[in-house]
């Protein structure tokens, strides 16, 4: 029994200066198992993992590795130990070839100073084989998709001998068919006893493939239980403690008249023939594979891309984009997809990121009004709740959720009547979700029109009240939210034919 | 209350620690040689400083805008010559002091339209323009210096207010605009966007390119203005004027606590770090100490600033 037990982590309290990040908390991991760390954002979950990849040395605690009492003094450490992470950024350098990434600073030599390329290559070929992975070793890491830069990773893992290999929100850039990959081969890597700690945000996911769950809160452990033996419902509560009333609070309400209208918009090899209409009080969502065409789509409504032809209908009048400042004068905010590459400026206070879209209203003969400027942050830091030691901290110190509530604060005082929504909640915790989809309602309601872009299909059946599916550039299939539709809508985004 | 100190040492940390610095580089000289300290002295180091100091503003706006620019030395000469000519030719002063300007406005605005239309990277159009400058103000005068002004222009240099040589004056005057520009106006407030996240300020509706190029623009126009001052200074404007002002400017600012990186820094952190370099040269010409290993300690100092500089950043952020 006691040969089950991988790692076991007693007692591990972690201080940061003003912040205990992890009190008093106990892990333990078999061999063979997929445990899934769940936990909102600042959890505690990030700085648990941390510690095993020995980013951070722990405060107090006990750490043991097969029953033996280790002491995981830095990352390289950690990766002799057997143990290696992968995190959502990843380690790769994107103009040396697979091969050359897998062996990276470990290259097997022929002679001293001459790497054995041959060594190198056979071996890097027999383990993406084992993994069940077709890759070739000799493609530049730069051309490769993101799922198969995982794959990778995952493969420069093992070529250390992981024996706990760490995945931090492993699925969240990518499609489902690609995590349908990515599981089959953690479920390879279980048979051969290889232990996996796996971080998600996505409930459904964890029931996919998770053997035990840990529920951490506060920086502290709430709860270790079998995947099989708890309900979505108690997990949430776990995570939240307080009962999330319904995971998508969709108020539908009856659309009002048109207010954008795209017909036939088109731009050579990503999108074809665009058309659609979007109404006051509506939330439009669009779905799609990655690669569909939904960034594109969005990014030419704000008028960042150009196109070839086609033409917009805004309040009836026909319109040219030509720039975002164009759109966002128009009445046009755009919530992009990446927060920290393209939402936000980090080095930035809330109050700067806060009023650049809108800066015209805030400045006159170029001079800022500060005053004005205080006094809208100050407004959308307590509407949306916002945790921040005031309008003037750098958003960079704020938590993922928090992050992407300035991103919304931006573009509610633009007072845009259109919102594009790119992947809203991609990464955030449940309860930052449920507050961003409470401000979806409100915004409809007061009748603004919202598209969606999102590959959450919950998301896009829970919240949306019309659902467009892009595929290959062009709309292929329109249909209601109904629970019933889940498998239409994703046959259609794969493109099978229902028989 | 307590916090508030905390969270302004915590934001204006950085500042002070130079500040630290400069006063400790001031009394460790003033010690060695009692007449560091005089006031006299302290005016031959503030009108030292301020040919620099001016350069160093525009490449705090270039700097904090997350790029670099390597042509205003050629530009302070090219200015310069022309400023030169134009007033051997009789053009009454304004004008001709409006034509120095104007050339190094031009010049970065150029650099800023290859930049941002050409897409090269900032370190290789404004690499090309150091060369094009120079050899422009070099065939411009026939590689030879155009001296002898009316005592009107010289009084730009030689002047005072207040017993305050008129460079200093200038100097204080530019500083004061350029942190209102910063800190209070759109321009500002795109310009940090900018050097922050190009992207994000794309796609917040900030016209990158023309800010930019107004940017370069800027830093050229200060190039300019330091020539004025140059030329009125030395009564005379050389084609081989301003060779390596590039790397003092650079290194103002970096002293300053701005990020190459961008979408940080301020004009005060600039000023502090161009009188650094300025007290340093004063203090070991005073202590009698070679130019060569003047050099020595000044590229010392540069490098130790910006370690404690990322040390210092470390230690806010955990």
């Amino acid at each position: 029994m006691i040969d089950k037990i991988m790692l076991q982590m007693f007692h591990i309290r972690q201080v940061f200066p003003g912040v205990i990040a992890l009190d008093d908390v106990d892990f333990d991991l078999q061999r063979g198992e997929v445990h899934i760390l769940l936990g909102e954002n600042g959890a505690g979950k990030s700085t648990l993992i941390k510690i095993l990849s020995g980013a951070y040395q722990k405060t107090s605690g006990l750490i043991k590795l097969e029953g033996v009492e280790i002491d995981i003094k830095n990352p390289r450490h950690a990766q002799t130990l057997g143990i290696s992470t992968i995190y959502q950024e990843f380690n790769l350098v994107p103009h040396l070839n697979v091969y050359e990434n897998i062996f990276l600073g470990r290259e097997p030599v022929s002679i001293p100073g001459v790497t054995n390329r041959g060594e190198m290559i056979r071996k890097a070929e027999e383990i993406l084989d084992d993994l069940g992975v077709a890759i070739d070793v000799h493609a530049p890491v730069r051309t490769l998709g993101v799922a198969q830069k995982q794959m990778v990773e995952v493969a420069k893992a093992l070529s250390m001998d992981a024996k706990i290999l760490i995945m931090d929100e492993p699925t969240s850039t990518l499609t489902d068919r690609e995590i349908q990959d990515l599981f089959s081969m953690i479920r390879r890597l279980k048979k051969k006893g290889v232990s996996i700690i796996f971080i998600s945000h996505r409930l459904e996911e964890a029931y996919d493939i998770g053997d035990r769950v840990t529920v951490l809160r506060d920086g502290r452990h709430i709860g270790t239980c079998d995947m099989d033996q708890i309900q979505k419902t108690d997990l949430i509560k776990m995570m939240v403690n307080r009962e999330l009333k319904e995971q998508y609070p969709r108020i539908r309400m009856q659309a009002g008249e048109e207010i954008l209208r795209v017909e036939n918009v088109n731009k050579k090899g990503i999108l074809k023939d665009i058309t659609f209409s979007l109404h006051r009080g509506e939330i439009l969502g669009i779905t799609g594979l990655m690669g569909a065409g939904r960034t594109e789509l969005a990014r030419i409504l704000f008028g960042v891309d150009q196109f070839d032809n086609g033409q917009f209908v805004f309040k009836g009048k026909m319109i040219t984009i030509q720039s975002p400042r164009k759109a966002i004068n128009l009445g046009i905010g755009f919530l992009t997809e990446d927060r920290k590459s393209q939402g936000l400026i980090l080095k930035q206070s809330l109050q700067e990121n806060i009023c650049l879209p809108s800066i015209e209203r805030f400045s006159r003969w170029g001079m800022m009004d500060v005053q004005k400027e205080n006094l809208i942050t100050e407004r959308y830091i307590k509407e949306l709740k916002i945790k921040t030691t005031g309008s003037r901290q750098k958003v960079k110190y704020l938590s993922g959720g928090n992050q992407q509530k300035v991103v919304m604060g931006k573009w509610l005082a633009t007072q845009a009547d259109i919102f594009i929504f790119d992947e809203p909640t991609r990464g955030i915790d449940v309860g930052s979700k449920v507050e961003i989809y409470q401000w979806m309602n409100r915004l409809t309601k007061n009748g603004s029109g919202l598209i969606m872009m999102s590959s959450e299909m919950p998301e896009i059946l829970g919240m949306s009240d019309r659902i467009l599916v892009m595929r290959h550039g062009h709309i292929a299939g329109e249909f209601l939210p109904d629970e019933s539709a889940q498998e239409t809508i994703l046959q259609c985004a794969l493109g099978v034919k229902n028989e | 209350m307590n916090k508030q100190i905390k969270n302004f040492l915590i934001h204006h940390g950085r500042q002070f620690g130079t500040l630290i610095g400069l006063f400790v580089l001031i009394v460790v000289l003033w010690i060695f040689s009692p007449f560091f300290l005089t006031f006299s002295n302290l005016l031959n180091v503030a009108q030292q400083t301020s040919i620099n100091a001016i350069i160093a503003v525009g490449m705090t706006f270039v700097i904090i805008s997350a790029g670099i620019d390597l042509s205003v030395g050629s530009i302070v000469a090219l200015a310069g010559v022309v400023l030169a000519s134009t007033l051997h030719r009789g053009v009454p002063l304004p004008f001709a002091i409006m034509m120095g300007l104007g050339v190094g406005f031009l010049c970065g605005l150029v650099n800023g339209i290859l930049i941002t239309q050409g897409r090269l990277p900032p370190f290789i159009s404004t690499l090309g323009m150091m060369s094009v400058a120079r050899g422009t103000a070099l065939l411009f005068t026939q590689g030879r210096p155009i001296s002898g002004f009316s005592a009107d222009f010289r009084f730009l240099a030689t002047g005072e207010i207040l017993r305050i040589p008129m460079p200093v004056v200038m100097m204080i005057m530019i500083y004061i605009v350029a942190h209102f520009v910063l800190k209070s106006t759109k321009l500002g407030r795109y310009t940090y966007a900018i050097g922050g996240n190009e992207e994000a300020a794309i796609l917040s509706g900030v016209n990158v390119k023309f800010y930019k190029t107004i940017v370069y623009g800027i830093c050229g126009l200060f190039s300019g203005t330091a020539a004025v001052l140059l030329s009125a200074r030395l009564n005379s404007a050389q084609p081989i004027a301003g060779m390596m002002y590039e790397l003092d400017a650079i290194a103002a600012v970096v002293i300053g606590g701005s990020s190459l990186m961008g979408g940080e820094g301020t004009v005060i952190g600039t000023l502090i770090g161009a009188f650094i370099m300025g007290v340093l040269r004063n203090g070991l010409n005073l202590l009698g100490i070679s130019s060569f290993i003047q050099q020595i300690i000044i590229g010392s100092v540069i490098i130790v600033a910006v370690l404690v500089d990322m040390a210092l950043k470390k230690h806010q952020t955990s």
